[in-house]
């Protein structure tokens, strides 16, 4: 290791470089390497930062930081903030845009600098101790602006931060690290919706991959391509494909000499979690079955052999998708099949897995109903469900989503799909959803919703702007009587397509909710998720 | 004990307490049949604790009784959990069970004693046919030294509100017999309305003698407070979605 510096250095990030565009994994010198040449840069950067702010003195650092604190809350509430004004947003975010970037390090060393003021105050007063009031009461102010910098900052999850460069560079450099590419946004995002991704189908993240990447498992490559392209839809799907790739990787994973079963696999796991991401960002189903592989595996005892704790892992995956999902399904339906009655008019909107399953079951059980689909575009899902139960020999009727206020007095109750419940009783489900359950309260119809316990999920929503999905805006251009008008959409400035994915549904528009665990009212949503965190 | 001495088991003691709720009828003539029976294992207790139970619920068909039935039950198949040996089981059964029908019986009380301070010096109150836990409630109240008067609805087809106003005026409260199709006319000068309940279903809410949900969305309508008082055993496993379905 006595080798000189200079050129030694150089070829090293050379060698780096290589092997990040060969798509090889960087070893771990590699990496530790990179580390260090970051921390390296961020100390210069402190430094210099240091320097500066010791010399301003005592007074502008106190009224800096006073200025730093109610900036920091209000660059967290810049999302919500974007709804009023949409064309003033652009302003103020360019303005704030260079202020925030030096902020987090100014930060740091405002923060250094405090405390060699504290403590300087400190030593003071203990010599003068019955001396000056005035020299106390300088410390005591001195001690004031400090904890004022206490900022109470909410960490806001990055995918609905798209609109704010820091963010943005932050997740560029996880992915860097990662060895995973970055996907880029297209076209012209409408600005209420300007802080989410929206990503072309046309342009999947696997094309920016090299082959062979050895980086990222194959099967959670095919994975993400099935995601972006469509290819797995419906958040039961995707959750059992995702634990069936899991699985697969888990197959062919090997620990490496002198590591931790538990902990490296789960650090393998973490940019196959992003590359995913980046394909289609993640359902609440997804995220709550990864919490459990990533428990499940840190929880293998160490001394536990290689091939026995990965065939512990692979029944835990097993159990989960049988209990959870399975076995889930069957419960409901089982519940669900006393709600129908003879002569009923279900109404379904769009294809749901789940409530798919309890018609076919209440139609085995010889129950007398006829369905009616409500569809949508652009996904047109209601087609899927209309070909799927016409197969059953259930009769059905299929309208669009225009027509429902005309054919809901015909219908008696409504049963509707959900992608996730939120701890306050909203439903999050296919965009759609809130307006069917809107027009059914306003005829008084019974709305159920069907969802399983594994999709209720801890955060808190109470509109569909905050946090939603932007899909490809290309989707919406159609081509009819061989006329395609919209064919030119981004050469117009002033248009914009918006394709919502999710929307959120008031748990007063929801009359009951069927879990496996029995029928609950929406509110009662918060009181099964503190059952099931008590249980694990 | 079959089900002939059941019935009359349970008949006689709603003979003998008028004021009683039927459910604790039920769960009293459960006990009993509990102390009678002779069987040999605690799966052969519980099967003929719910034929007895259904037998009960064919003699009563009050949502009431069915659900200090299930109670009841529950509530056995829980102690058999802690003991193995059926005799010294049986035993502690009999004990819990009387010591459940002590607290139920006091229910009433209980329920008065916190509903009374929702009555204020000088209020109208609206009510809804002959309700037991109502009239306790406002017998605390008026025992309280409160001034207030009542409205009662006839409620036919049984008129059973007037058995109400005929209670109240014992207890010299001011009351006015209403038709039941005057509500929305009286509900004007009305203060705070109170109903009991036959029972509580898992949606929240309640099931009750016939008009009451049209007294609650009159209420609504003029922004009247409406309570409902309840004891806690009629709590029952029901969810309907809408009045027709009591299932």
């Amino acid at each position: 290791m006595a080798d000189s510096g200079g050129t030694d250095e150089h070829d090293k990030k050379d060698d780096v470089e290589r092997s990040k565009s060969e798509g090889k994994e960087l070893t771990k010198e590699e990496k530790q390497r990179l580390r260090k040449e970051k921390k390296q840069q961020k100390k210069h950067k402190e430094k210099k930062d240091d320097k500066a702010s010791q010399e301003s003195g005592k007074e502008n650092k106190s009224a800096s930081s006073a200025a730093a604190a109610p900036q920091l809350p209000t660059q967290t509430v810049k999302a919500p903030s974007a709804v009023p004004a949409p064309a003033p947003v652009f302003v103020p975010a360019s303005s704030e845009a260079p202020a925030s970037a030096d902020k987090p390090t100014k930060t740091k060393a405002e923060l250094k600098a405090e405390r060699r003021a504290r403590q300087e105050a400190e030593r003071a007063s203990k010599q003068g101790k019955k001396g000056d009031p005035g020299q106390q009461a300088a410390s005591g102010k001195l001690k004031a602006p400090p904890s004022e910098l206490q900022p109470v900052v909410k960490r806001l999850p990055e995918h609905i931060q798209v609109d704010n460069p820091e963010v943005l560079k932050k997740l560029a450099k996880k992915l860097e690290r990662q060895q995973i590419p970055l996907r880029s946004d297209y076209g012209y995002k409408v600005s209420l919706f300007s802080h989410l991704h929206q990503y072309s189908r046309k342009a999947p993240l696997t094309q920016q991959l090299s082959i062979p990447s050895t980086v990222i498992h194959p099967a959670v490559v095919r994975l993400g391509l099935q995601y972006s392209q469509g290819i797995v839809a419906g958040s039961n799907a995707r959750s059992v494909a995702l634990l069936h790739a899991f699985k697969q990787v888990i197959r062919d994973y090997t620990t490496p000499p002198n590591e931790e079963l538990s902990r490296d696999l789960v650090n393998k796991l973490k940019p196959y979690i992003s590359f995913l991401n980046q394909c289609r960002p993640l359902s609440a189903s997804m995220g709550n079955a990864i919490k459990f592989v990533k428990k499940e595996i840190s929880n293998i005892p160490t001394q536990c052999k290689e091939e026995e704790a990965k065939s512990k892992i692979l029944n835990c995956i097993e159990w989960y998708i049988n209990d959870k999902i399975i076995l889930a399904a069957k419960a409901i339906a089982a519940s669900a099949i006393e709600k129908i009655s003879d002569e009923d008019v279900i109404l379904v909107y769009g294809c749901s897995s789940l409530v798919n399953h309890i018609l076919f079951e209440a139609f085995e059980k010889r129950r007398k109903f006829r369905v009616i689909v409500v569809d949508s575009r652009p996904r047109l899902e209601g087609r899927e469900a209309l070909r799927r139960l016409v197969q059953r020999g259930i009769s059905c009727t299929y309208v669009l989503i225009s027509a429902v206020s005309y054919i809901l007095p015909e219908v008696s109750k409504v049963f509707l799909g959900a992608h996730a419940l939120l701890a306050n009783g909203y439903v999050m489900s296919r965009v759609g959803t809130s307006q069917i359950a809107l027009v059914a309260k306003a005829f008084n119809v019974p709305v159920l919703v069907c969802c399983e316990t594994y999709k209720f999920c801890e955060r808190v929503q109470t509109d569909s702007f905050v946090s939603n999905e932007l899909d490809d805006p290309d989707d919406l251009i159609v081509t009819r009587k061989g006329k395609t008008h919209l064919e030119n959409w981004q050469e117009v400035p002033s248009l914009g397509l918006l394709n919502l994915v999710y929307d959120v549904t008031p748990p007063d528009f929801v009359d009951l909710v069927i879990t496996e665990l029995g029928m609950i009212p929406c509110t009662s949503v918060p009181v099964v998720l503190r059952v099931k965190n008590v249980d694990q | 004990m079959n089900d002939e001495e059941l019935v009359e088991y349970f008949r006689a003691q709603m003979r003998k307490d008028p004021d009683m709720a039927s459910a604790v009828a039920a769960i009293r003539t459960l006990l009993e049949f509990l102390r009678r029976d002779k069987g040999e294992t605690i799966l052969g207790l519980r099967e003929s604790l719910t034929s007895a139970t259904d037998c009960l619920k064919g003699e009563d068909s009050s949502v009431a009784v069915s659900s200090g039935g299930e109670l009841f039950l529950r509530f056995i198949s829980l102690t058999s959990l802690e003991h193995q040996d059926l005799s010294c089981c049986k035993k502690v059964m009999e004990e819990r069970g009387e010591l459940f029908l002590e607290k139920i019986s006091m229910s009433r009380t209980k329920v008065a004693k916190l509903c009374h301070t929702f009555i204020k010096d000088g209020a109208k109150i609206l009510t809804h046919s002959y309700s037991r836990v109502v009239l306790r409630v406002l017998e605390k109240a008026a025992a309280e030294k409160k001034r207030f008067s009542v409205f009662v609805t006839e409620s036919q087809p049984d008129a059973a509100g007037r058995q109400m106003a005929e209670a109240l005026k014992n207890l010299h409260v001011p009351v006015t017999v209403v038709l039941d199709a005057a509500v929305g006319y009286v509900l004007e000068k009305v203060d705070l309305v109170i109903v009991g309940a036959e029972g509580v279903v898992e949606s929240g809410g309640i099931i009750n003698k016939i008009g009451t949900y049209q007294m609650a969305l009159s209420s609504k309508a003029h922004n009247k407070p409406f309570y409902v008082v309840a004891e806690s055993f009629k709590f029952v496993r029901l969810y309907p979605l809408r009045t027709y379905q009591m299932a």
